[in-house]
């Protein structure tokens, strides 16, 4: 550290953090920030957070760095090659690409209204505290519910002897003849429902809370409807985040894979499964880093969706604070 | 600047909420239902006596252990640290603790195997360590909601000014003000471990939810009557949690609390 300090304090050092003259600078430009004690009071405010730094990186984004990487090198030699890649967007990779996006895409956008909804219904329940308090915690189990458990659960509820459709056979509506199968993608949409509505209230509410009661009292006060506000107050306030929620639950979304892979069997073609799939080994010799490409694929569509997640949670900052 | 709770609503709201209320109970306890249904209630008693259930509800409640301790000791005092000291920082944190979400959980696994030495890969508690990743986003939350419930700056203070140090304010005075939000992310913590499938079978580990899969093989009811079993038991010490964390904050005069939020006391005025 001190000699940190002393190569820095030389005048015109050009391995000085605050660049070169910095010193110069610091008399000419109003603010005084990076001169060399500034500099070390900053470092010494962000060595709280090295832990965490470290462990992110060495738990999250070295492996996916290793993934992106591995996705450009060739499986036996380990030479720079586009193979793969030009693999994993090509034929039935590709399908998997565009099945999983339009699963992901419906299981988001469903739950997130009917999240939103239930969510709304709970947080306006205020002296209900019972509902309030029962909902929530479900919502915390059932959002990490998924895999074989949650397969089970509707093969037993929706499957073509399942209990539920039993029920609508007797009530003479047989969802089996009319298109209905658990096994397609329809049917995945609505087992997907079931972990991503209470994820959809779990992450929804704080913004709800940012709603401030104020604002309804000033709308009501100068006179505007129910509707009223809801166009104007409520929903242009609520819109960044609930999309916000929604892109997260798309995320979620695309990433499922125990609960695909327990109930399709592999008849829907998911990305989640086919890397599944390479790790377990099921791949011809030679072409293992075609998963790492798959991968990285959803990462890139991921990447794509944080970053409008992003600018949305900016302007949602914007109007709530 | 009494209380603004009065009955100021007088919209027919009530009707709308339990119709929203109902269709989601029908749409999430139907499937349970059938689901019991389907086990016949002999099954729950034959659980236990599966082959390989206590080998792996162990494996999955050490692991769970070891995830929690290691996450609550990275994330609270980087939670408390950033609420402190770099509060321009808790939004990138935020960003950075989503991200386990939407990260898929098989692509991370990918990486990580690849990289791992191999004296961690040949224990499962590899699985802990990443599993601390996984937990994050919840964690992070909890602890964030409860941490924005207290009036940190002020107790921080006064501890310092009573010549409390670094780490006795973080251990004597912080966590206990901090115990029903721990708690959450414990839980919350917990019930990811207890579930997480794809990471462990990948790993091939045969934590309690692997189990359940190759059980499922040979006896589908037993399997269908544990998980119900881990989801039911999951949710209740959840609920008490939440009750009695909320009583507790009552008496101290915090504001209730939730999983992910915490509401104000709205006797404190406007802000």
């Amino acid at each position: 550290m001190d000699q940190t300090v002393a190569a820095s304090g030389a005048p015109g050092s050009v391995a000085d953090p605050g660049g070169p003259g910095s010193g110069r600078a610091a008399e000419s430009g109003p603010p005084a920030r990076l001169t060399v004690p500034h500099v070390l009071r900053e470092l010494r405010r962000w060595a709280g957070i090295v832990p965490f730094g470290v462990y992110v990186t060495l738990g999250l984004l070295l492996p996916m760095a290793a993934v992106a990487i591995g996705a450009f090198q060739d499986s036996s030699n380990g030479s720079f090659t586009l193979s793969n890649v030009h693999a994993a967007t090509h034929g039935i990779y590709l399908h998997g690409f565009a099945q999983s996006i339009e699963l992901s895409a419906i299981s988001s956008v469903l739950p997130g209204i009917f999240g939103l909804l239930i969510a709304y219904a709970i947080f306006t329940a205020k002296r209900g505290t019972v509902l309030r308090q029962v909902a929530i915690t479900a919502s915390g189990v059932f959002a990490n519910f998924g895999g074989v458990p949650l397969a089970f659960l509707f093969i037993a509820t929706l499957g073509s002897s399942g209990l539920a459709t039993q029920w609508l056979t007797d009530l003479g509506f047989n969802p089996y003849d009319h298109g209905f199968d658990l096994y397609s993608l329809a049917g995945v949409v609505v087992v997907y429902m079931y972990f991503q509505i209470p994820l959809m209230v779990l992450v929804i509410l704080p913004a709800l809370e940012g709603l401030r009661p104020a604002w309804r009292e000033a709308a009501e006060n100068l006179g505007a409807r129910t509707w009223q506000y809801w166009r104007f107050v409520g929903g242009p306030v609520l819109l960044p985040s609930f999309l916000g929620c929604v892109l997260l639950l798309f995320g979620s979304g695309l990433s499922a894979y125990a609960t695909a892979e327990a109930l399709t069997n592999g008849t829907i073609p998911l990305t989640s499964i086919q890397i599944g799939s390479f790790l377990n080994g099921n791949v011809i010799a030679g072409q293992e880093n075609v998963g790492k490409a798959l991968g990285l694929g959803m990462v890139v569509i991921i990447a794509v969706v944080m970053l409008i997640y992003v600018t949305l949670q900016r302007r949602a900052a914007k109007w709530l604070r | 600047m009494a209380a603004v709770t009065g009955p100021r609503r007088r919209e027919p709201l009530p009707i709308w909420r339990w119709g929203i209320l109902l269709v989601a109970g029908v749409y999430f306890l139907v499937p349970l239902y059938s689901a019991l249904k389907f086990a016949g209630f002999g099954s729950f008693g034959s659980v236990i006596s599966q082959p390989g259930f206590t080998s792996s509800l162990g494996l999955s409640v050490r692991l769970a252990v070891i995830t929690t301790l290691v996450t609550l000791a990275l994330m609270l005092p980087t939670a408390v640290y950033v609420h402190l000291r770099l509060p321009k920082l808790r939004r990138l944190l935020e960003g950075i603790t989503i991200l386990p979400i939407v990260i898929p959980p098989i692509v991370l696994i990918v990486g990580v195997l690849q990289l791992a030495p191999g004296f961690i890969k040949s224990t499962p508690y590899l699985l802990s360590l990443e599993y601390v990743v996984l937990a994050m986003p919840f964690a992070y939350r909890a602890i964030d909601a409860g941490l924005r419930a207290l009036d940190l700056k002020t107790i921080v203070e006064a501890a310092s000014s009573l010549g409390a140090g670094w780490i006795n304010t973080l251990w004597r005075v912080i966590l206990p003000n901090l115990a029903t939000a721990l708690l959450s992310a414990t839980v919350l913590t917990v019930a990811l471990v207890l579930g997480e499938f794809t990471m462990a079978s990948l790993d091939l580990y045969q934590t309690f939810p692997v189990w359940i899969y190759v059980n499922s093989q040979t006896s589908g009811q037993v399997s269908v009557a544990a998980s119900l079993l881990a989801l039911f038991v999951t949710w209740l010490f959840l609920l008490a949690i939440t009750v009695i964390g909320t009583r507790q904050a009552r008496k101290t005069g915090g504001g209730q609390v939730t999983l992910f939020t915490v509401a104000r006391q709205e006797t404190r005025g406007s802000e």
